[in-house]
């Protein structure tokens, strides 16, 4: 079953083209990688498939569950189950991150017609995820992301994809800045979201975080287009050349 | 007014309050004079002193200029053309002045107290909520009497303890904002209408919320209350505050005074949510809130607490303050003030330290939106006098879009080196990162905003008490709708 299917896709910001001809399919039960150098239009495309303002789409299609994914806003984009991992999550200092795991599980139930979930048994889930997580209670009384390191924010991400058990989970660099324990405690977590009816997409410049949660798919984006689709492989032979050969060759 | 103009206010989203009820008054004409001063007190009967201490007021008002160093603009307001006296007639004489019951109030006035959820009846009861409501002028009601009559508390309308207890009067009014204290202050000591009156005796802990609501309801009528709160040797009482007013194009005048006196080991908390009509997108109508608190911690080990939460109003001039004159006293103040379109804020405290190793706490949390204008004004005085004092000051601003302003103006004046003062300072922007951080979670625009506002004003919301947490919550999503986009 196709989840998200991009047909062509262009975008730009202001005159400058970022992504010319994006093409990829994802179908539930399926783990992407997409990889390329800095610049390459990764993290446009993520901020595009979560509907960020600022970026003119030019050209192409882009289908979720069969729907026009870029007639939705971003909040309806999300309670559909695309949810957005970022590279650099931003710090809201004063809304506390429990405050903000229930108004998002809320959010997300009344789009299902739910009710909001009984604190009691929201509590108890919770405190479950922060545990598998390595977190500590406290955490969720902080600020969200507030005075977080690195590594704390990342994990916060996933808490939050746990949490909300997205159909389809976009993850922007989410290895970036790990040491690697907490590279492993967050591959783990992107690992317990892998299911039969659900896709995941690892946007990475690194293929550290592929040994830890491997693909079934991994493309190369370079200068707005992918260039090259191929099993984990790919990754592994990307590595070992480097980017600068391994694109040379491609190209 | 139809149900059809109700459905369209609604639709519209205008000012949640903005009716007008349709009630007979009795208004003196306008314009004011010796002969006005002097008929307000006539018609409420008062005692020789207030009808000098009136007059006297009035004379001074007369050699005052209005106050033009705040950070506002507004055209010059003809006082000539104020009313300044109105009172809802009622079956009843209006000597009287009150009626005996509910059933001898105006049904459209219920109605109206209906439309604003003010908590009379069982509510009241059931919320542990004391109400004196003021319409216009003259208190029309006041629950729990009773209840607090056991325990000693006092707690009734301004022209109502002028009868009833003189003697309390004389002794505390104007003892913490003179007559002729500033511009505004003097013009309500001349005029004022009406107002609370709160005494808690010796060592009694007042055993509920006290609370009034405040509502302008007269064409071109001018507001002015005047409050007085006194908790005598070890009394506590919470004193809770809130306003809406009807929606209309001519700027409305209200210039309040509230005073509060705390003997030995006593406390004052009082709480205020202001939501006076702000005017419209354009900048047209609102109140004019020029108003004078004041708390006088006379005893030791006393503590006044101001709590305010301001929303409305087209212009709020406005610094309830603390003289801290007992030793060991303590003074807060935590405030909100939102201001959207065309709103003016120029609001903050004094905390005057006279006594010995008094403390005084300000946290100011200011939000712009619109094309606002919001400025923080404080003092922190430290007296000769006063060893060992201690100040902390936080001052926030929070701006959403580009076109308004946010200020701070803060006075630290310390004439003793023993004093410890801090001051902090931030000011920040809702950046658009967070909006889409939180919409890429599921929360829509609306509630985005709402809880990076909220967030900024937590540490001013926890002093309110619960009830009026959640209103003043309410308020501020009211109160920036649209803001944000």
């Amino acid at each position: 079953m196709k989840l998200i299917e991009i047909k062509n896709l262009h975008a730009k910001i202001g005159d400058k083209p970022i992504l010319r001809g994006i093409n990829f399919t994802v179908n539930a039960g399926e783990v992407h990688a997409i990889m390329g150098p800095n610049g390459s239009g990764k993290s446009t495309l993520c901020q595009v498939l979560g509907g960020r303002e600022g970026y003119e789409i030019t050209e192409g299609t882009v289908e979720y569950e069969g729907k026009n994914l870029l007639d939705l806003s971003t909040e309806e984009r999300a309670v559909a189950g695309l949810l957005l991992g970022f590279q650099h999550p931003v710090e809201i200092p004063g809304v506390k991150n429990i405050y903000l795991l229930k108004e998002a599980l809320n959010a997300q139930r009344a789009a299902q017609g739910l009710d909001d979930m009984d604190t009691f048994a929201f509590m108890k889930k919770i405190r479950e995820l922060v545990k598998t997580m390595g977190m500590d209670d406290a955490f969720l009384h902080r600020g969200v992301n507030a005075g977080f390191s690195g590594g704390e924010k990342k994990r916060n991400e996933i808490l939050q994809m746990l949490l909300l058990q997205p159909k389809l989970a976009l993850l922007d660099e989410t290895d970036s800045g790990l040491d690697i324990d907490a590279l492993k405690v967050v591959s783990e977590g992107i690992n317990l979201l892998r299911g039969a009816d659900r896709g995941i997409v690892l946007v990475t410049h690194y293929q550290r975080l592929l040994s830890y949660v491997e693909p079934d798919f991994v493309h190369i984006l370079y200068k707005g287009q992918i260039i090259k689709s191929g099993d984990k492989s790919l990754a592994l032979q990307l590595e070992a050349e480097g980017y600068q050969d391994f694109l040379e060759a491609a190209s | 007014m139809s149900e059809q103009q109700e459905l369209e206010q609604l639709v519209q989203r205008d000012y949640k309050y903005g009716f007008i009820t349709d009630i007979e008054q009795e208004i003196i004409p306008p314009g004011l004079n010796e002969d006005v001063v002097r008929l307000i007190s006539a018609k409420k009967n008062e005692p020789e002193f207030l009808l000098e201490w009136r007059l006297k007021a009035f004379r001074h008002w007369q050699t005052m200029a209005e106050p033009q160093w705040a950070h506002v603009h507004y055209p010059p307001i003809d006082y000539q053309a104020l009313s300044y006296y109105a009172a809802p007639k009622s079956k009843e004489e209006i000597d009287a002045n009150r009626p005996k019951s509910l059933d001898d109030v105006d049904p459209k006035l219920l109605e109206m107290y209906e439309k604003l959820g003010i908590p009379l009846h069982e509510r009241a009861a059931l919320a542990g909520v004391a109400v004196d409501a003021v319409f216009d002028s003259v208190s029309v009601t006041t629950t729990f009497r009773e209840k607090l009559a056991e325990v000693g508390v006092i707690f009734c309308s301004f022209s109502e303890a002028v009868h009833s207890h003189p003697e309390l009067i004389q002794k505390y009014l104007g003892t913490v904002v003179p007559a002729g204290d500033n511009y505004y202050a003097a013009l309500n000591s001349a005029v004022f209408s009406d107002g609370s009156f709160v005494f808690i005796p010796k060592g009694v802990r007042c055993p509920m919320e006290l609370s009034t609501y405040f509502r302008i309801n007269a064409m071109n009528t001018g507001q002015f209350e005047r409050t007085l709160i006194v908790a005598e040797e070890g009394a506590h009482v919470s004193y809770l505050e809130g306003c809406t007013a009807p929606q209309r194009d001519e700027n409305q005048l209200h210039a309040a005074v509230v005073e509060l006196v705390t003997l030995d080991d006593a406390t004052i908390k009082y709480s205020t949510v202001q939501n006076w009509y702000p005017g419209d997108e354009e900048g047209r109508g609102g109140i004019y809130n020029f108003v004078t608190k004041r708390g006088d911690a006379r005893g030791h080990r006393s503590k006044i607490t101001w709590t305010q939460v301001e929303a409305g109003s087209a212009i709020t001039w406005k610094y309830p303050s603390c003289i801290l004159r007992g030793d060991d006293s303590v003074g807060e103040f935590y405030s909100v003030a939102v201001s959207n379109n065309f709103q003016q804020v120029d609001s903050g405290t004094k905390m005057i330290h006279l006594g010995k190793r008094t403390r005084s706490t300000i946290v100011s949390k200011s939000i712009s939106a619109g094309r606002s204008q919001n400025s923080y004004r404080g003092l922190v005085h430290i007296a000769k006098s006063a060893d060992d004092a201690r100040n902390h000051t936080q001052c926030d601003a929070l701006l959403i879009g580009d076109r308004n302003g946010a200020h701070t103006f803060p006075y630290i004046e310390v004439k003793n080196s023993s004093a410890q003062i801090e001051h902090e300072a931030t000011t920040s922007k809702i950046s658009d990162d967070q909006i889409f951080y939180l919409k890429s979670r599921g929360i829509s625009e609306e509630n985005a905003t709402n809880m990076i506002v909220n967030g900024f004003c937590k540490d001013v919301f926890n002093e309110l008490p619960m009830e009026f947490a959640v209103e003043a919550q309410a308020l501020l999503a009211v109160s920036l709708e649209g803001s944000v986009g």
